[in-house]
């Protein structure tokens, strides 16, 4: 059971004056305080809890949001920082004493600077949208979370997102140049820029993956890539998951490093099929999918030699696409397994281990023998380059303890990640739902010393409070009302 | 400082002793792998901390794409090993050997502390980029790590982030963990002439913008714009023909694989500037580098990173010329006589709220100034 700070009463019972005091901040209609809308801000994508927050202020500016922070500083008022609300880690989720800050009005696109190869955008546009602001260019943003039709680009900074390219092109850090961040006490803090490097302590880099913990993200410069020429794909079974791994191990061995390399099992891959008919075999204990771009000579090349490696290593059979049609269509399977395992049960949930690959056959069949003691279903998709796994473990809400165990289960993968040499979380951040595990990868002098830095910008940690670090005296339980299948969040959002 | 010589030398065996020494000691510290970087910034007043005990790779997983090691470890005993697999680090840490005249080889903790990346920086990432997680005693004497070893990781904040660039003000780093990339089939240079430096970065910005995938391009004034295409055979000969058309009929000369390394080691470790006395290392935007050039008046000067790296030589020191060229950027001092980094500040001031909040970081770690005083400043 996870749970938030026990909500301050004096702030409860201060809520008429600082919904009045917020008000004065921004413009007419820019505070929200009525339930109803409230509770469109009581989640994220970790729906299972819920929480609506005292109010939700939106500012429209930089000098809004230093406003509205030093108000909060002075009032001694918590707050949480929101996107989208994406969050898989309940990052965003609010507690009962704070006030959100939506930077949905935080839309505009700044700068597209074509000379230095980057774009300034304001925190709250989207992902998808930075790339298609530089498209007509042949242009685009790297990093690609699933969520990119309706994440936003200072959420991504706040969680440090990857995404199915990310072994090529690197995460969020690897791609932001520049930050404008207002700190706890409302300074505003203007980090890199178009410029290379800090120059002195990379607060830029502390900044991306601080999952909203030391202040707020209203600007960001992201570099931009010309877009590779072609890609290909290509479609690899194997009777074993064994074989599949020792593939994606030849293949970087070999000096490749594929734009896009998944795996699939066998629950995963059935699942899909059943959904998109993507032709996928049935017969296959693993699926990869390997994606190559770049120059088409070098594509083709690469397809050549993966083949190559597959066929050295038993694959039942390898499939190039040749065709973009047919690129996408082998993707299909693969992007839409969150839905297509949600088909199978009312409810699942995701988790986000990584593990140095060498292990991946040890933590499936441990995940295997888990699943048959909780006696809950899993599927399992897998960024095979980088080893990071994601287990979708399936149950049902209303039936007896399933999400409770569904719970258990996800935790003792997590540590099973931890023991074999991994991490708790590879893209989808800590935030609430791994918060109390961080003992289990963190020394006590380490999360200390993270702590100090936490102190270092947010001294009496009024700044989303309760997440990714374990230090709660007092308790309060979370709502948890459940939605179930076909009602989730973000339902035309994929997920992969 | 002259008085070092004096002190017995520290030299802790193990970290459980480094730590001892760093909570106990007397005196401030400075923490020195391969010493190789000790002449750049403000000479630190503190008694010498060897860490030469600290070496050794502790697991290398080529097929994982991750390498440990411990942080003393010279940097070429593991781009031998690398090599002896295939790979390298990706972002090329460059060697200011003959810029700087050490006698001592650099080590990997080194490198990291100091965030340095070669030429290859703005295709391959920086060298906190690469840096995937740590173990190090922080100012106050305390064991501790942080990141992980894995290549995919977002567990708690990105510390490493914070010690790459550091240059040991925060903590003694004693074991690294890195990401590694497989190196290149080939890689070929093609030299274009470029008499000025807006007609350089005229160049460099349509082979950067272009889909030829250009790993490094860089301009001497005294050798034209240089354009390194890095990867397979193949892939390299198509991209190279591409280049060329995009290129028109500007005067070229490619350069094969072995002529192609040796530049980019001389071009990234600065080396055409080894004999000017005062040496700046600026990043601006790209664009800038022109109008940047032309009130910097360097005596002599290379451009890197796409016009976004200028070293800029001058005989005599003028920080107020330096500083007061810069819109947007920040220029380090990279060589220059003890006496003038005693009086000069080598790293860009930052302004007075950023200053502030690195005051906080520093003191989250080493509050009393135990590593490094002033080494920044």
């Amino acid at each position: 059971m996870i749970c938030l700070p026990e909500p301050d009463a004096e702030i409860l019972a201060r809520r008429g004056a600082i919904l009045a005091g917020l008000s004065k901040l921004v413009a007419p209609g820019n505070v929200i305080d009525d339930a109803l809308r409230l509770k469109a801000y009581e989640t994220d994508a970790l729906t299972a809890y819920r929480q609506p927050p005292l109010a939700v202020v939106l500012p429209e500016s930089t000098a809004e949001v230093a406003a509205i922070l030093r108000y909060a500083e002075r009032e001694r008022v918590n707050v949480v920082p929101r996107g989208a609300g994406t969050s898989l880690s309940g990052g965003a989720i609010p507690a009962a004493d704070a006030i959100v800050v939506g930077l949905g009005k935080f839309n505009r696109i700044l700068d597209i600077d074509y000379a230095n190869r980057c774009v300034v955008a304001q925190s709250g546009v989207t992902n998808l949208a930075l790339s298609h602001a530089v498209a007509d260019r042949g242009f685009y943003y790297a990093p690609d979370p699933s969520s990119q039709i309706a994440c936003t680009i200072g959420g991504n900074v706040a969680e440090n997102s990857g995404g199915v390219h990310c072994l090529k092109y690197g995460l969020t850090t690897n791609n932001v140049l520049g930050l404008e961040l207002v700190t706890p006490d409302g300074e505003v803090l203007r980090l890199g820029g178009k410029h290379l490097d800090s120059g002195h302590y990379d607060l830029l880099g502390l900044t991306v993956g601080s999952e909203g913990l030391i202040g707020i993200v209203t600007e960001v410069t992201v570099r931009i890539l010309k877009r590779p020429q072609t890609a290909r794909a290509l479609l690899i079974a194997f009777p074993s998951v064994e074989e599949a791994g020792a593939t994606v191990a030849a293949i970087i061995a070999s000096g490749i490093i594929p734009s896009g390399m998944e795996m699939m099992d066998r629950p995963a891959i059935h699942a899909a099929e059943a959904f998109v008919h993507a032709g996928y075999p049935l017969d296959a204990e693993a699926l990869l999918i390997v994606e190559l771009d770049g120059p088409a000579v070098e594509v083709d090349l690469l397809i050549e030699r993966v083949t190559a490696i597959a066929a050295a290593h038993d694959a039942s059979s390898c499939r190039a696409s040749q065709s973009e049609q047919e690129r996408l269509a082998f993707w299909a399977g693969r992007k839409a397994a969150f839905p297509a395992v949600g088909r199978l049960s009312p409810d699942y949930y995701c988790m986000d281990g990584t593990i140095p690959r060498r292990e991946l056959p040890k933590v499936l069949r441990a995940i295997s023998d888990m699943s048959a003691r909780f006696g809950l279903r899993v599927a399992n998709v897998f960024h095979a380059g980088d080893g990071n796994l994601h287990p979708l473990i399936l149950y049902d809400a209303n039936v007896g303890e399933e999400l409770e165990k569904a719970e258990q289960f996800g935790q003792e993968i997590l540590k099973l990640c931890v023991d074999v040499g991994g991490v708790l979380t590879g893209e989808h951040g800590v935030g609430l739902e791994k918060r109390d595990l961080m003992t289990y990868q963190f020394g006590p002098t380490d999360l200390e010393i993270q702590h100090r830095v936490k102190r270092a910008f947010d001294a009496d940690l009024r700044f989303n409070p309760g997440k990714v670090y374990p230090a709660l005296s007092r308790c309060a339980e979370l709502g948890r009302e459940h939605v179930h299948a076909g009602t989730e969040r973000f339902p035309g959002v994929p997920r992969f | 400082m002259s008085t070092i010589a004096a002190q017995p030398p520290l030299a802790p065996h193990d970290t459980d002793e480094l730590a001892e020494l760093v909570r106990t000691h007397p005196r401030p510290l400075e923490p020195v792998g391969g010493g190789s970087k000790r002449a750049i910034g403000r000479p630190v007043a503190a008694d010498l901390l060897d860490l030469s005990a600290f070496t050794g790779i502790v697991a290398y997983e080529p097929d994982e794409l991750v390498l440990t090691a411990r942080a003393a470890t010279p940097l070429a005993t593991l781009e031998q090993a690398l090599a002896a697999h295939g790979q390298r680090f990706a972002f090329e840490p460059p060697d200011f050997g003959s810029l700087l005249g050490a006698e001592r080889a650099q080590t990997i903790g080194g490198v990291l502390a100091c965030n340095l990346a070669g030429s290859r920086r703005i295709a391959g990432g920086a060298a906190r980029d690469h840096f995937l997680g740590f173990e190090a005693v922080s100012g106050r004497g305390e064991r501790f790590k942080a990141g992980g070893k894995v290549v995919k990781n977002v567990t708690g904040y990105d510390l490493p982030k914070l010690m790459a660039g550091s240059w040991g003000t925060l903590a003694v780093l004693t074991e690294v963990t890195l990401r590694v990339a497989p190196v290149p089939e080939t890689e070929r240079t093609l030299l274009v002439q470029a008499d000025t430096p807006a007609r350089a970065l005229e160049i460099l910005t349509l082979a950067m913008n272009s889909s030829c995938d250009v790993s490094s391009a860089a301009y001497d004034p005294w050798q034209g714009a240089a354009l390194r295409l890095e990867g397979f055979d193949a892939s390299v000969t198509a991209r190279l023909t591409a280049l060329l058309e995009l290129l028109g009929n500007a005067e070229t000369e490619t350069l094969a694989h072995d002529r192609s390394r040796a530049l980019w080691i001389k071009h990234a470790g600065a080396h055409a500037l080894a004999d000017w006395a005062i040496v700046w290392r600026i990043s601006v935007p790209p664009s800038h580098a022109p109008a940047v050039l032309a009130s910097l008046e360097p005596e002599r000067y290379v451009l890197d990173w796409a016009g976004g790296l200028i070293f800029a030589a001058y005989a005599n020191l003028d920080p107020a010329r330096v500083r007061g060229a810069l819109r947007e950027g920040h220029a380090t001092l990279i060589k220059a006589p003890v006496a003038a980094r005693a009086t000069t500040c080598s790293f860009q001031p930052p302004p007075a709220s950023l200053a502030a909040a690195f005051d906080r970081i520093k003191a989250a770690f080493d509050p009393n100034h135990r590593l490094n005083p002033r080494r920044l400043d």
